[in-house]
């Protein structure tokens, strides 16, 4: 069984805030699913070296793509807190 | 004539002919879900209006005499699709109140073409679950049996076709998401080729899984609506250039792989018996059957479920509370990203994102997310070495009818071995359509097809003769 600290601090990585009750859960749910990952150990090793499929990693060249200014509109519109045509985000250097 | 039972093809004939209009088409839609879809829960919203403009405009385009298959034809989308103007929940509380900006590739293609949007379908949240039962507006109920599941991820656009609620639908298929459902309520669902229809528009679950797929009343309605949606968009990186071509391939001297792993413990003894005599039909009809072994079988489902939440754990960091959906007041920045996502994601979600990151996290690394990628390889030799030898692959869609509402929510485990005969296939990256091979009393049970790469042309003839004799 995983250590609730451990899922504490998975937890922070993953930027979730969660209840008591939830982490407890979470600690049993996850120590089972784990367990079954186990069964890959089994598994032969691979002869040739993983090649990553090629699409994902071929360079492309990094273009703006200019959106209409509706589309745009529509976008910062989305944002839970706007101002003036710009999505609003809390100080990050306080 | 109830209007609501024709097929794409039925109903385009009709509109053809001036039977109906496509006015009359969408109303009787509409009035179906509003008498029926109380019970089923198969829609998280409709556009009545919306789709009675599209209809008055289908009708005109049919009028002018140039219009395509899909003119006029009512149609349900899955939720996680985006349509322009339309919220676009993916059944989570987080994006409870999101308004598309933009159309998806797809549903551009199927505006293209005419079709009328009748609304958008339940779905389990933001994709991730095989029965539906982890939406957070309710699961839908399976058509054949309110007491069961629909199947998911794209349990309402299953449940819609099977209830003669839409035409025909739009799904997404990381794990099994539309050929589960589509198994469940006895309908068609093509899962195609990675890279053959562009996800532009999607909102992405496990990126180098997802596909966008057709589930249709039949063999022939999913062809006319994956050859609509294919094909390259400069959106997507991945999508290719593909063209659905016709196929003369015959079931008499066609050689199927049965995989002899497939049919071990865990299997429903009914379900075996069912795809053991389409199996049957088939050789009756000239196939060769071929046992053929595909050995990494066994750790597809551990190898699925480690990357599909590593990619899900990458790709939902986006709902943070700044750019869109439910945004929760905090002290700080990572207070409000924390507290948005606490409250905003279900019980799956959050299982998910802490599997991802627990398993891409350092010192785990190595052992689960690499280790998967390696042994995603060897399911992919595996297919490969099958496919020198025979041209489809036949297997059964879930090892098991549609489960009772409730049966296996406690237990996270033994809800992912349903997807047992399906997530290799999206490892793979391979094309696969489900299609109703027979009963167990009113419940449905599917035969899937596998084809190699890009051959869905070949599937889906295989499929159509496998319907009729079925």
């Amino acid at each position: 069984m995983i250590k609730k600290e451990e899922v504490e601090h998975i937890a922070k990585l993953a930027r979730l805030e969660l209840t008591e009750k939830e982490i407890e859960r979470l600690q049993k749910d996850m120590s089972a699913i784990l367990d079954y990952f186990d069964l890959l150990k089994k598994a032969p090793r691979l002869e040739v070296k993983t090649k990553f499929p090629k699409t994902i990693f071929d360079q492309r060249e990094d273009e703006a793509v200019q959106a209409d200014a509706d589309t745009v509109e529509a976008l910062v519109d989305a944002a839970p807190e706007k101002d003036d045509g710009y999505i609003k985000v809390k100080s990050i250097l306080q | 004539m109830d209007l609501t039972e024709l097929t794409i093809a039925q109903a385009h004939g009709g509109l053809k002919n001036g039977d109906f209009t496509s006015v009359d088409l969408t109303k009787a839609y509409l009035d179906k879900i509003k008498r029926e879809d109380k019970e089923i829960n198969a829609y998280l919203s409709v556009d009545e209006k919306g789709a009675m403009r599209q209809a008055v405009q289908a009708d005109e385009k049919i009028k002018s005499g140039e219009f395509g298959m899909l003119t006029g034809i009512p149609c349900a989308i899955k939720d996680a699709i985006m349509v322009k103007g339309q919220t676009c929940t993916s059944a989570s509380k987080i994006l409870e109140n999101y308004v598309a900006p933009y159309d998806a590739t797809v549903i551009e293609k199927l505006r293209n073409q005419g079709v009328v949007i009748l609304g958008k379908t339940n779905l389990d949240e933001f994709a991730m679950g095989g029965s539906g039962e982890n939406s957070a507006f309710g699961a839908t109920k399976n058509p054949r049996d309110k007491t069961r599941v629909a199947g998911g991820s794209s349990s309402g656009s299953a449940a819609a076709v099977a209830a003669n609620m839409a035409c025909f639908s739009l799904g997404s298929d990381t794990g099994g998401s539309i050929r589960l459902p589509s198994s469940f309520c006895g309908v068609a669902g093509l899962k195609p080729t990675y890279g053959a229809v562009s996800r532009y528009g999607l909102i992405a679950f496990g990126s180098s899984l997802d596909q966008i797929g057709p589930i249709a009343k039949n063999v022939e309605d999913a062809r006319i609506v994956f050859d609509a949606i294919c094909g390259k968009d400069k959106m997507d990186a991945t999508s290719t250039d593909y063209k659905l071509e016709d196929s003369d391939v015959r079931l008499k001297g066609l050689k199927i792989g049965v995989p002899k792993e497939y049919f071990v413990k865990g299997i429903d003894s009914e379900v075996e018996k069912i795809i053991k005599n389409a199996i049957e039909k088939a050789k009756n009809a000239g196939a060769e059957i071929v046992e053929i072994s595909l050995p990494s079988g066994e750790f597809a489902l551990a190898c699925y479920y480690i990357i599909a939440p590593a990619e899900a754990s990458a790709n939902l960091a986006r709902f943070d509370g700044i750019r869109y959906g439910l945004s929760e007041k905090g002290e700080n920045l990572l207070d409000v990203y924390q507290k948005t996502k606490g409250k905003g994601f279900g019980d799956e979600v959050k299982r998910r994102i802490m599997l991802g990151t627990y398993t891409l996290s350092s010192g785990y690394y190595d052992a689960y997310y690499k280790k998967a990628q390696e042994v995603r390889e060897l399911i992919k030799q595996d297919f490969a070495k099958a496919f020198e030898d025979v041209d489809m692959i036949f297997a059964p869609t879930s090892p098991v009818p549609a489960i009772k509402i409730g049966e296996k929510s406690g237990d996270p485990l033994s809800m992912y071995l349903m997807d047992i005969y399906t997530v290799s296939v999206n490892l793979a990256g391979l094309p696969g359509i489900s299609i109703p091979a027979g009963e167990i009393g009113e419940l449905p049970i599917g035969l899937q097809i596998i084809g190699k790469s890009f051959e869905e042309n070949k599937i889906l003839a295989i499929a159509l003769q496998m319907e009729n004799m079925l």
